[in-house]
C-alpha cells in the first residue's frame, strides 16, 4: 500500500516537474546561473580594484574596504591614463559628430528626393556594410601616410567615420522614407527653402533613428583597438584600449593597480549602459534585427 | 524658371550626397580595391617594387615555412568557429528561449547577459588573462578551493588548453549578442501560432524543434553569418592573451594575427612584408566572402514567411 502511494506520488511529482512549473523552474535556474557567470568577472574586477596586491592573492573573492582608493590615486598621479581617457573622448566625439552629420545628409538625400542614381548610391553605401575593413589595413596605412596623418588622431576619426556611415545611412534612410510628406509639402507651398525644410521640419523628426544609429556606432568606436594599434605610436595620442596595453605592460606585478585600470576603463560604458540599457540593446542589435 | 529650380535642387542634393560618398570611397572602397592590387607586387618596406603576378599567393600557400603557418592558423580559425557556434550561438538560443518566457527577473537577466558585450575586447582580454594566471588567477584558486588541485593548470601556457581558454573568454564576452537577436526573433512569432501549437502538443521539444526554431530562421541566418565573419577576423583576444606569435608554439595563432604579423612585422622577426601580407588579406577576404554568401543563401532558403 505504502509503496503504491509513494509510486503514485513520485509519478505525480514527476509530472509536476515536467509540467509548467518545473519547466519554468529549470529555465529560471539556467538564467540565474548564467547571470552569475556574466556578472562574477565584473564584480571580481571591481572588488579587486580596491584591494592591495597581497589582499587579491589571499582572498580574491572577499569584499574589500571601498574607502581604500590608493590604486586609483596611483593611476591618477603616476600614469598617462587620464590622457588616454581624454583622447578616447575626443576621437569618439569627433567621429560621432561626423557620422551623424554626414549620415543624415546622405540618408536625407536618398530617402527624401527621387533622383537618378539614388538606388545605386544606396547600394554603394550598403556595400561597405559587410566588408571587413581590417583586411584593407595595409592600403589604409599607406593612405594615411600619404595624407601625412599617421600618428595623428585624424586618421582614426576618418576611418571610423567611413566605417560608421554605411550602417547610419542604412538605418536613417529606412526611417526617413517612412516620414509623411504633408508637413514638407505644406512648408514648400509656403516658400520655405529645401535647407530650411530639412533643418527645421524633418530633422527634429529623425532623432529616434539618430539615437539608434549613434549607439550602434559609438560602442565599437569607443572600444576599438586595431586601428590605433596600426596608426598611432605617440603615447600622448593613444586611445583608452590602446593605452591600456601600455599600462598593463608597465604594472605587470601590481595587480591592484591593474584591476583598478581595468575598472576605470570599463566604468564609463558600464554606467551609461545601465542607464540606457534598452537603447543600447536596440542600437547594437539593430543591424541584425529587422 | 522651372529649369533654374531644378538646378537648385540638383545642387542641394549634390551638396548633401557628395561629402559622405567621398568618405566611403576614400577610406573603404579605395583601400579594399588597393589591397587586391598590392598583392601582385613585390614590396620592400613601404616601397613598391616589381609586378610579380601570383608569386605572393604561391608563397603563402605552398612555400615553407609560410605554408605550415597558413594551414595552422586556418585550422585554428575553424576550431574557433565551430566552438563558438556551440558556446555562443547554441547557448544564446537556449538563453533566448528562457528569457522569452518572461519569468520573474527576466528584465534583469536580459540586461546582465548583454553587459559584457558593451565592454572593450581589450578589457575582457586582460581581465581573463589575470583570471587564468597559474598561481594567483581566480580560476585556479577556485579549483584548489574546491579540492580539485589536479585540474589547476597554466591555462594559457600550454598548447592543449590555450586556444580553448581564449575561446571561453570570447563566449563570455559575446554570448549576449546572439541571445538578444534570437529573443527578438522569438518575440516576433505571432501569438495565434503559439496558441495553435499549444492545442496540438504538450511537448516542449516538439515546440522548439518544429515551431520556434524554423520561425527564428532569419535571426539564425544573421547570427551565423556574423559569427563566421567574426571568427575569421578574430584578432584582439588572441593578440592580448596569446601574444603576437600565437604562443605557446602557435597554438593560438589565427589568420588575423598571422596577417598582421606578416604585414607589420613583429619584435622577434622584425621583417615586414606588404606583398605577402596583402596576398593573405586577399585570400582571407575571398574565403570569407565566398563562404558567407553560401551560408546566407543556404540559410535564407530555409526561412519561411509567416
Amino acid at each position: 500500500m505504502s509503496t503504491a502511494t509513494t509510486t503514485a506520488m513520485a509519478y505525480q511529482d514527476r509530472r509536476g516537474i515536467l509540467g509548467t512549473l518545473g519547466r519554468d523552474g529549470l529555465l529560471q535556474i539556467i538564467l540565474i546561473a548564467n547571470t552569475i557567470i556574466m556578472l562574477a568577472p565584473i564584480v571580481i574586477m571591481v572588488f579587486s580594484a580596491f584591494k592591495t596586491t597581497p589582499q587579491i592573492f589571499q582572498s580574491p573573492f572577499g569584499i574589500p574596504d571601498f574607502t581604500q582608493v590608493s590604486n586609483f590615486v596611483k593611476i591618477w598621479t603616476q600614469t598617462n591614463f587620464l590622457r588616454y581617457l581624454l583622447n578616447s573622448f575626443v576621437v569618439t566625439g569627433a567621429s560621432m559628430a561626423l557620422i551623424l552629420t554626414l549620415g543624415t545628409m546622405a540618408a536625407y538625400a536618398i530617402g527624401r528626393y527621387a533622383f537618378t542614381g539614388s538606388n545605386f548610391i544606396l547600394m554603394f553605401f550598403l556595400a561597405g556594410l559587410t566588408l571587413p575593413l581590417k583586411l584593407a589595413i595595409i592600403p589604409l596605412f599607406m593612405l594615411m601616410r600619404d595624407l601625412s596623418i599617421l600618428n595623428n588622431q585624424l586618421s582614426l576619426i576618418f576611418v571610423y567615420t567611413a566605417m560608421g556611415l554605411p550602417t547610419t545611412v542604412f538605418i536613417m534612410t529606412g526611417f526617413i522614407r517612412t516620414l509623411p510628406n504633408e508637413l514638407e509639402d505644406a512648408a514648400r507651398m509656403d516658400g520655405a527653402s529645401e535647407a530650411r525644410i530639412m533643418w527645421s521640419i524633418m530633422l527634429p523628426l529623425v532623432r529616434p533613428a539618430m539615437v539608434i544609429a549613434g549607439i550602434q556606432n559609438v560602442v565599437p568606436i569607443w572600444n576599438d583597438f586595431f586601428f590605433p594599434l596600426v596608426f598611432i605610436q605617440n603615447d600622448d595620442l593613444k586611445t583608452l584600449p590602446q593605452g591600456l596595453t601600455t599600462f598593463m605592460g608597465e604594472y605587470t606585478t601590481d595587480w591592484g593597480v591593474l584591476f583598478s585600470g581595468l575598472t576605470l576603463s570599463a566604468a564609463p560604458i558600464i554606467l551609461i549602459y545601465i542607464v540606457l540599457s534598452r537603447q543600447f540593446i536596440a542600437g547594437m542589435t539593430s543591424g541584425a534585427v529587422k | 524658371m522651372p529649369k533654374l529650380r531644378m538646378t537648385g535642387r540638383g545642387l542641394w542634393i549634390t551638396f548633401l550626397i557628395v561629402p559622405p560618398l567621398a568618405f566611403v570611397a576614400l577610406f573603404i572602397v579605395y583601400p579594399i580595391i588597393s589591397a587586391f592590387a598590392y598583392a601582385f607586387f613585390d614590396w620592400q618596406g613601404l616601397k613598391r617594387l616589381d609586378f610579380v603576378g601570383l608569386e605572393n599567393f604561391h608563397t603563402v600557400l605552398f612555400v615553407e615555412p609560410y605554408r605550415s603557418w597558413t594551414l595552422n592558423a586556418f585550422k585554428n580559425n575553424i576550431i574557433v568557429f565551430f566552438a563558438l557556434m556551440v558556446l555562443q550561438n547554441g547557448l544564446g538560443f537556449i538563453l533566448a528561449y528562457a528569457l522569452w518566457r518572461e519569468l520573474p527577473g527576466a528584465r534583469f537577466h536580459r540586461i546582465a547577459v548583454f553587459l559584457p558585450v558593451v565592454l572593450s575586447t581589450i578589457i575582457v582580454a586582460y581581465l581573463f588573462k589575470l583570471f587564468y594566471h597559474p598561481l594567483f588567477g581566480v580560476v585556479n584558486i577556485s579549483l584548489r578551493g574546491l579540492g580539485l588541485d589536479g585540474l589547476a593548470q597554466p591555462w594559457l601556457g600550454q598548447s592543449g588548453t590555450a586556444l580553448w581558454s581564449i575561446i571561453a573568454a570570447q563566449a563570455w564576452h559575446m554570448v549576449g549578442f546572439p541571445t538578444l537577436v534570437f529573443l527578438a526573433g522569438m518575440q516576433r512569432i505571432p501569438g495565434e501560432i503559439l496558441d495553435a501549437v499549444r492545442m496540438e502538443t504538450e511537448s516542449e521539444w516538439v515546440k522548439i524543434t518544429q515551431i520556434v526554431w524554423p520561425l527564428v530562421a532569419p535571426s539564425a541566418t544573421i547570427v551565423f553569418t556574423l559569427l563566421f565573419v567574426g571568427a575569421f577576423n578574430w584578432f584582439e583576444l588572441p593578440y592580448i592573451m596569446g601574444g603576437l606569435d600565437g604562443s605557446p608554439f602557435g597554438s593560438t595563432d589565427v589568420l588575423g594575427l598571422y596577417f598582421y604579423r606578416t604585414a607589420f612585422g613583429n619584435v622577434s622577426a622584425g621583417q615586414q612584408d606588404f606583398g605577402l601580407g596583402s596576398a593573405l588579406a586577399v585570400l582571407i577576404f575571398l574565403f570569407i566572402a565566398a563562404i558567407a554568401t553560401v551560408i546566407t543563401v543556404r540559410l535564407r532558403a530555409r526561412e519561411i514567411q509567416i
